[in-house]
């Protein structure tokens, strides 16, 4: 069950929306309460599309992520990720999926302390049985690609918030992934930092890859080409830009 | 497989325990595996020293009394006394080929034994030359046994165990020396090798006072056998044997073989068995003992791992983000319980070893308890056990906690708080 990193067939062979959600519902049992965090979602994101997703806390952000990031699975309706229907899938399979086709960036950048930059970057490709000469070439020019060419033996303690950040990004695009997903990737960085991770974003976006940001940060949120809005877990509004 | 080793290497450098806490968690379980393989060992050497014990009296014998009939029998009325006289044995050998050996005693109490100035009473015991090695009567060197000339020409030898030739003779060497039995002298010829007895008869061989069956005859004028002991070569023809006794014995006697009066007999094979079984049993309740206290230590490894599950809990989550199977997560806490208990299981095997090397060098001397449990002896067996154990349970100590670390969810863990 080894997937290469170059798989020409294995997405969008159908040239149909990269994410394709229907009736998507997510309920919450604590027992006593039902919680509806999700009251039906239809969503289609197409290859190359720069979406944020805004709205305030409770609205479903977060939830509709885990989603989309195939962490957690939807009560009611259907998801498909390139092409790919989600229902029934076991853990393991889920997590080859994860692994194959979202590249994930944390806000609280989630590295693996104990070990160094450069491991941090390689691990995806260890779970996706990248080839060891394919691997450690990526890692390192990945890592190059983000500016930490000289920062790749350091643990993550020894490296700034934004340097960590850069890391995580190196980390999520080591699969070559269909989609990034980033859920408040500027939240815990100063003005400066979090300006470079924006760049980077729009960087990666201009080259081709599908960027989806779940953000409070209006200056992040308008580097978008599409502004989904969330209220109490239903879309109140969908906006495309002009870049 | 480079890419399964750097796996795990990964996840080691990032699940392994602190020094403090692996080598707490090591400790325990070696602490557990030397209680196990000490009681382990100190239980086949009970085991070991119970059977030199029970063959200190002599294997696959059976010691046969007479006594009264209790059956009438062709005309003949009950309550009679059947007693074999010295002739009997020498019939009885040649018309019982299932037995190996046969020999007879008489024994007569409270008889004075003098040498010098020294005067005590004891047993004496008149039986033929192969009772020494029926009854395992091993002459210290210096000496020897009885032999068939002593018995033939009536020669007054004797044979003294240890105990009571000390207590004759003191520090002197008895051999050579004369003693004088009811005032008749008699030649000390062996002093028996001291030995570990579990079973007797009229008491301890270091006591006993041995003499020609002949020699006794002529001293004090009793023709009738004490008892009668029977020997076969195998345990299992120990059963045909006393039947065939009770047949050719009732036939010149003329009494019933299934009458079970006439004759009492302690048949040690059917004991050793028994006790085979009480030993069997002692070492599985010491086995469990020492397989208790190692659970201990390996609840001790679970504990310390679910802590580190719990702490680990969002890099656990992470790693599932980025496309870790579930294999994965658990493989490293599996192989971590692992090692610990394979490192704590060494140390206490070390440990245990030392220790046993060590007792033995502790002197049991005469000290029944001493020379029983004093001699812990380790056997394949007891490594295969302990080995076994030791695997169950650190693949157990790493498989609960593991199973919790892949049931983490990581939406859950991933939020940000």
């Amino acid at each position: 069950m080894n997937w290469p990193l170059s798989r020409k067939n294995g997405n969008n062979h159908n040239n149909g929306p990269l994410i394709l959600m229907e009736g998507i519902r997510k309920v919450y049992d604590t027992g006593k309460v039902q919680v509806e965090a999700l009251a039906g979602i239809d969503m289609a994101v197409k290859k190359g599309e720069f979406l944020a997703i805004v709205g305030p806390s409770g609205s479903g952000k977060s939830t509709l992520m885990n989603l989309i990031g195939c962490l957690d699975t939807p009560t009611g309706g259907t998801y498909h990720i390139g092409g790919e229907p989600i229902a029934g899938l076991d853990r393991d399979r889920l997590a080859d999926v994860r692994n194959r086709r979202v590249g994930f960036v944390f806000q609280n950048f989630n590295l693996l302390p104990q070990i160094t930059a450069y491991e941090n970057v390689e691990m995806p490709m260890l779970f996706g049985a990248v080839p060891v000469g394919e691997r450690r070439k990526r890692t390192s020019e990945l890592l190059d690609r983000v500016g930490l060419a000289n920062r790749m033996d350091h643990k993550p303690t020894e490296l700034s918030g934004g340097q960590m950040q850069r890391v995580a990004i190196a980390r999520a695009m080591a699969m070559n992934p269909d989609i990034i997903l980033a859920d408040e990737p500027t939240g815990n960085l100063d003005s400066a930092s979090g300006g470079d991770i924006m760049s980077l974003f729009t960087e990666l976006w201009k080259a081709g890859r599908t960027m989806v940001v779940v953000t409070h940060d209006m200056a992040l949120s308008n580097r978008a080409s599409r502004i989904i809005t969330l209220h109490d877990g239903r879309i109140t509004s969908d906006v495309a830009r002009s870049a | 497989m480079t890419r399964f080793g750097l796996i795990f290497y990964l996840f080691m450098r990032a699940s392994m325990l602190q020094k403090k806490r692996a080598a707490l968690t090591i400790a325990a379980i070696a602490w557990g595996t030397v209680a196990i393989v000490l009681l382990l060992a100190f239980g086949e050497g009970l085991k070991n020293q119970l059977i030199t014990g029970r063959r200190g009296m002599g294997e696959n014998i059976a010691v046969i009394w007479p006594g009264e009939t209790s059956k009438p029998w062709k005309g003949l009325p009950a309550g009679r006394a059947i007693r074999p006289m010295v002739d009997d044995v020498a019939y009885l050998r040649a018309r019982l080929p299932e037995a190996d050996g046969l020999i007879g005693e008489i024994t007569e109490w409270g008889v004075t034994l003098s040498y010098g100035r020294k005067s005590i009473s004891g047993r004496v015991n008149g039986t033929s030359c192969d009772y020494g090695a029926l009854r395992n009567h091993m002459p210290v060197m210096g000496g020897r046994f009885l032999n068939p000339i002593d018995d033939a020409e009536k020669r007054r030898v004797v044979f003294l165990g240890d105990k009571i030739a000390k207590d004759i003779f003191g520090d002197e060497d008895p051999v050579g020396k004369t003693l004088t039995i009811n005032d008749s002298p008699y030649l000390v010829v062996g002093v028996m090798r001291h030995k570990l007895q579990m079973g007797a008869y009229k008491g301890p061989d270091d006591s006993n006072v041995v003499v020609p069956i002949s020699t006794f005859v002529a001293q004090f004028g009793r023709q009738t056998l004490t008892n009668v002991l029977l020997h076969v070569r195998q345990p299992d023809d120990m059963q045909r044997a006393l039947k065939r006794f009770n047949e050719v014995l009732g036939a010149k006697y003329m009494f019933d073989p299934e009458d079970p009066k006439v004759v009492q007999v302690w048949d040690t094979v059917k004991t050793s068995k028994v006790m085979a079984n009480v030993t069997i049993g002692i070492q599985i309740f010491l086995g469990l003992i020492g397989g208790l206290t190692l659970l201990i230590g390996g609840i001790g490894v679970a504990n310390i791992m679910y802590a580190v599950v719990k702490e680990k809990t969002r890099e656990i989550g992470v790693q599932m983000a980025l496309g870790a199977r579930r294999a994965w997560i658990t493989g490293p806490f599996v192989l971590q319980g692992l090692i610990y208990t394979v490192l704590g299981g060494a140390w206490g095997m070390v440990i245990a070893i030392v220790v046993i090397i060590l007792l033995g060098f502790l002197p049991t001397g005469d000290n029944m308890a001493l020379q029983l449990l004093g001699k812990p002896t380790l056997s394949w067996q007891i490594g295969l056990a302990t080995a076994s154990i030791l695997g169950v349970i650190g693949t157990l100590a790493g498989y609960f906690p593991a199973r919790r670390a892949a049931g983490i969810d990581p939406a859950e863990t991933l939020r940000y708080e």
